[in-house]
């Protein structure tokens, strides 16, 4: 079957690109910096961090480029002023509620868009363990609007294997989509609540342990913003002995099983530290299991 | 999928509860995914059975739920915890919600508020602290505050709910402590009539109030099922062109082509096809669908099975806000005689044409008034809008072509099916012709319901209302997702090109009269915390955009500017700008429109 392509302009310049592709597509082929979050080749566009925005001709709002289908003869600008501050704003508002200090992304953008958080107040205490998790749809305390509301709160340490510090989540979807239907076919998790108060859950916020996760860590793969975290990576950096600058990463293939699992191996100091596949992997998709993921222990020390 | 049940086994209770919504369980094995797929839509009708029964959503009720199912436990906690309606944590069977919106502000909602809380003790609030794992203890709370309950002419309204195993609930309007209390021992409290007015041809209003609400025979001796006959007679081509004709729009507050729609939907080759109808209602300051559910329900049965018979569609589904008890009560009466008279089934008035048609209850989100968040809540999903495109006409309702409508757009398409595009189009202006409902509330003589052709002026519309109580500081126009216009604007001309000439808006037809003695720094505090508690929470812009716009109304409010009262403003301008334009859906997009409307009428110049 022959594909069909569409030709479309995207900040002047005439791109063409296959039937299906998306604006994404057409602005990368164009040479366009689209900048996106919760967008992953390996996973179904969540469409919901907004900071991929282009203003298309004709269209009363900005559209996701990460999700929006290209059409024949489409006029898009990827540096407009609208688009310029849509994403500064959307920068605004992450920085001044989610901790994304560990999201290089976020930093170099950022400085690219003068995005300032600051402006909207002083970031509030952080909310006690549990009480974002006990929050119920439509009823959030009205504060005098002094400080910032932020979804800061402590980690979640239920495990061995991996920490969740919600302190850090930006809530992009990709944990829960990398769980569910796109990779794990576990649905260990789901996004519980509403507004604000929505957030990446258990049924009832019950322990991983108790939960049905299986301790893939394809969620820790996918996170953006250092919201999941192997304990390894936890405890060094709480340690303050985290230095990437002494780590290496050697690409091998998993042991345990025939399939072939390709892993990457983050070690510091002769210690693996973290394992992570690429996501483009056509073996694994970026997804392992939890033998790949976690079953290091052996090569410590070894 | 892997579903494995960490729940505590339901008590008797709850097995009774789910069981009586979801049939006697079968001798289930384990569920298939595309069984579960299937059975997901009878996820928020369960869940409500069980809030409605034991009070609250329970562990064991929920986890049984998911089983029966086939819903990974993780899924059904996340659709549970998004509804206001639905307690995850045990609270007495007997609930009040107050109304603490524009509309009951204006009519003291605050000091009923106070005085409940003598009464009851103080107000639902998400307990403070929980123990992970255990994130909704008991609360002890008999009452919460709540957005509006689409009673703003007879504010200040509440609802209360009284679980059991015959379930009472009761919304009603002039709500004093000693009504809430009344309601909450389960005594019945006497609904206040609505003012119904208007001028020019009676036509949406024709039998609301005149006719008797439970009695087919008499909706039928008043016109009802003549459009249907007629449009049995025509063929669905005849009613697509009538209606398309007609221009008309429709009413929900998207003001788009309704023939356009339909033509879309009934020309759309994959199939089947579905009707929906948007009786969602949430928006504040509205109330009009509810009078006509409530006052003329046949006419709804009767408009949505001559929808479906022009699209194309053999099921229907009419999605009803949870808060009104009496219109599902009548809704349910209407279906049940309707289907027993042949008039919805599979033999619609004896001509071959099946239609059937089911009742789906909300739990409290505004946003399930989202027509692609409200299909999301009838298959069993979170209310989360989805990306467009693809439309509803394209892919709605369990993906397939959709017609959604609003229930004043589908009961206008009645007079136009029976009386013909050219009689409806003989009052109204060229680009809006027909007649409008208005929701009036606050400082009127007489708010209520009014009907009047299209083109009649602002300053009309009060007139017939009685007139202005106190001295005329602002007008809410559309709801909270709408405009505020001054006293100058009473010349405005309430036609969608009028309203669209004057930077304002229709919306869903509120009319919210503001005199001189309210706050409206207070009140746009208000509107700012309901979008922030009806935001679904998806997109960034919306969902921590809503927060920031509170916090800065609330020191504009206080009068403690960050800054100077300009860098708020400019600040809040930019929000504004970036919600309109970043947001996934209109209730981002819009969140900020009110606001910035107010800003013009120079709410934040001088002391607050
Ligand atoms: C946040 C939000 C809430 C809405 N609530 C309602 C509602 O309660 N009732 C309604 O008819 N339309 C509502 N709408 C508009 C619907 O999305 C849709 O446009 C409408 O149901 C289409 O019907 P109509 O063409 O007959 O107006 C809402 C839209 C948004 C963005
Ligand atoms: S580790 Fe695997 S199973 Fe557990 S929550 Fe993450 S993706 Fe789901
Ligand atoms: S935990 Fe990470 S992957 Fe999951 S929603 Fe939050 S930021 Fe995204
Ligand atoms: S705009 Fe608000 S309500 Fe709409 S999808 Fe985004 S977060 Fe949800
Ligand atoms: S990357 Fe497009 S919306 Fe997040
Ligand atoms: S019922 Fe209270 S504002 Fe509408």
């Amino acid at each position: 079957m022959t594909q069909r392509t569409l030709e479309l302009t995207v900040d002047g310049v005439k791109v063409s690109v296959p039937e299906g592709a998306t604006l994404l597509d057409a602005c990368r082929k164009a040479g366009k910096d689209v900048p996106t979050f919760c967008w992953a080749a390996n996973l179904t566009p969540a469409n919901v961090c907004r900071i991929c925005v282009v203003e298309l001709g004709g269209a009363r709002t900005l559209v996701p480029a990460c999700s929006r289908k290209a059409e024949a003869g489409q006029v898009v600008q990827t540096d407009s002023p609208r688009v310029h501050l849509s994403r500064k704003l959307v920068l605004e508002l992450l920085g001044s509620s989610v901790d994304m200090s560990l999201s290089r992304d976020f930093q170099a953008l950022s400085k690219r868009y003068g995005a300032r958080p600051e402006r909207f107040g002083n970031k509030a205490a952080r909310a006690e363990a549990g009480a974002r998790d006990a929050a119920h749809a439509g009823h959030h305390h009205p504060g005098d609007g002094a400080q910032a509301a932020t979804v800061g709160q402590p980690v979640k340490v239920d495990n061995a294997l991996f920490v969740r510090d919600y302190e850090k989540c930006m809530l992009c979807y990709k944990c829960v989509e990398a769980c569910g239907t796109d990779a794990q076919n576990t649905f260990a998790i789901a996004v519980a609540g509403r507004g604000f108060e929505a957030r990446i859950s258990t049924e009832h916020d019950v322990a991983l342990d108790d939960s049905a996760c299986v301790f893939c860590g394809n969620c820790i793969g996918v996170c953006p913003t250092g919201a999941l975290m192997f304990a390894s990576e936890h405890e060094l950096r709480a340690q303050g002995r985290w230095d990437e600058s002494k780590q290496t990463v050697t690409d091998t293939v998993c042991a345990y099983c025939g399939v072939g699992c390709v892993l990457s191996l983050t070690v510091q100091d002769n210690e693996i530290v973290r394992v992570t596949s690429p996501s483009d992997s056509s073996v694994t998709g970026g997804h392992l299991c939890v033998k790949g993921r976690f079953g290091y222990g052996f090569v410590k020390g070894g | 999928m892997d579903v494995r049940p960490t729940a505590p086994p339901p008590t008797e209770d709850e097995r009774r509860a789910v069981d009586a919504a979801l049939g006697p369980p079968d001798a289930e094995g384990p569920v298939t995914a595309s069984e579960a797929r299937a059975r997901r839509t009878h996820l928020l009708p369960a869940l409500r059975a069980v809030q409605e029964r034991l009070g609250f959503v329970s562990e064991g009720a929920l986890g049984y739920v998911c089983a029966r199912l086939g819903l990974p436990p993780a899924e059904g906690y996340g659709v549970a915890s998004f509804y206001a309606l639905l307690a995850l944590g045990e609270r007495p069977r007997a609930f009040a919600h107050v109304c603490d919106d524009v509309a009951c502000r204006a009519a003291g909602a605050e000091r009923l508020c106070a005085d409940v809380e003598k009464s009851l003790g103080p107000a639902f609030s998400a307990p403070h602290r929980a123990d992970p794992g255990q994130p909704h203890p008991k609360t002890a709370a008999r009452w919460a505050r709540s957005p509006c309950l689409g009673l703003c002419e007879q504010a200040p309204a509440a609802l209360v709910t009284v679980a059991g195993a015959a379930p009472v609930e009761q919304a009603f309007g002039g709500a004093t402590v000693d009504k809430v209390r009344r309601a909450l021992g389960g005594e019945p409290v006497e609904p206040l009539p609505c003012t119904l007015g208007g001028a020019g041809p009676r036509r949406l209003l024709a039998r609301a109030g005149v006719v008797d609400a439970t009695s087919l025979d008499d909706y039928r001796r008043r016109g009802g099922y003549e459009a249907l006959r007629r449009a049995l007679e025509v063929g669905p081509e005849a009613v697509l062109r009538e209606v398309t004709d007609a221009k008309l729009v429709g009413r929900g507050g998207a003001a788009f082509p309704t023939g356009r729609k339909w033509d879309a939907v009934a020309k759309a080759p994959v199939r089947p096809h579905y009707v929906v109808c948007n009786a969602d209602e949430s928006e504040p300051g509205t109330f009009k669908d509810r009078v006509l559910l409530e006052l003329d329900p046949f006419s709804l049965v009767e408009a949505m099975t001559l929808a479906g018979f022009a699209v194309g569609a053999e099921q229907g589904y009419l999605y009803l806000r949870g808060e009104y008890p009496l219109a599902r009560r009548r809704l349910e009466n209407a279906l049940a005689k309707a289907r027993a008279r042949g008039l919805l089934g599979g033999d619609v008035m004896g001509r071959g044409v099946r239609f059937e048609l089911e009742l789906r209850v909300g739990a409290g989100a505004y946003i399930c008034g989202e027509e692609t968040a409200l299909f999301n809540s009838i298959e069993g999903f979170r209310g989360e809008p989805r990306s467009k495109p693809p439309f509803p006409v394209q892919a709605g309702l369990f993906g397939k072509p959709t017609a959604i409508n609003n229930v004043e757009t589908l009961v206008a398409t009645l007079d136009i099916v029976r009386e013909g595009a050219a009689a409806y189009a003989s009052v109204g202006t060229a680009g809006s012709p027909g007649t409008k409902l208005f929701c009036v509330s606050g400082a009127v003589q007489a708010p209520g319901v009014y009907e009047v052709p299209f083109g009649t002026s602002l300053g009309a519309l009060l007139a017939l209302c009685g007139g202005v109580k106190g001295r005329l500081r602002a007008i809410l126009l559309g709801g909270a997702a709408g405009t505020f216009v001054g006293p100058e604007a009473l010349d405005l001309p309430l036609s969608f090109e009028g309203a669209r000439a004057a930077g304002a808006t229709l919306g869903s037809g509120v009319v919210l009269v503001l005199d001189d003695s309210v706050d409206l720094r207070d009140q746009l505090r208000r509107l700012a915390a309901f979008f922030r508690d009806e935001s679904c929470g998806q997109c960034v812009p919306c969902r921590v955009g809503t927060v920031r716009q509170e916090e800065l109304l609330a020191r504009l409010a206080r009068g403690a500017p960050s800054g100077s009262v300009k860098e708020e403003l400019q600040l809040l301008r930019e929000l504004g700008q970036a919600m309109r334009d970043a947001s996934i859906c209109g209730l981002g997009q819009t969140a900020s429109s009110a606001v910035e409307s107010a800003v013009k009428l120079g709410v934040f110049e001088g002391k607050p």
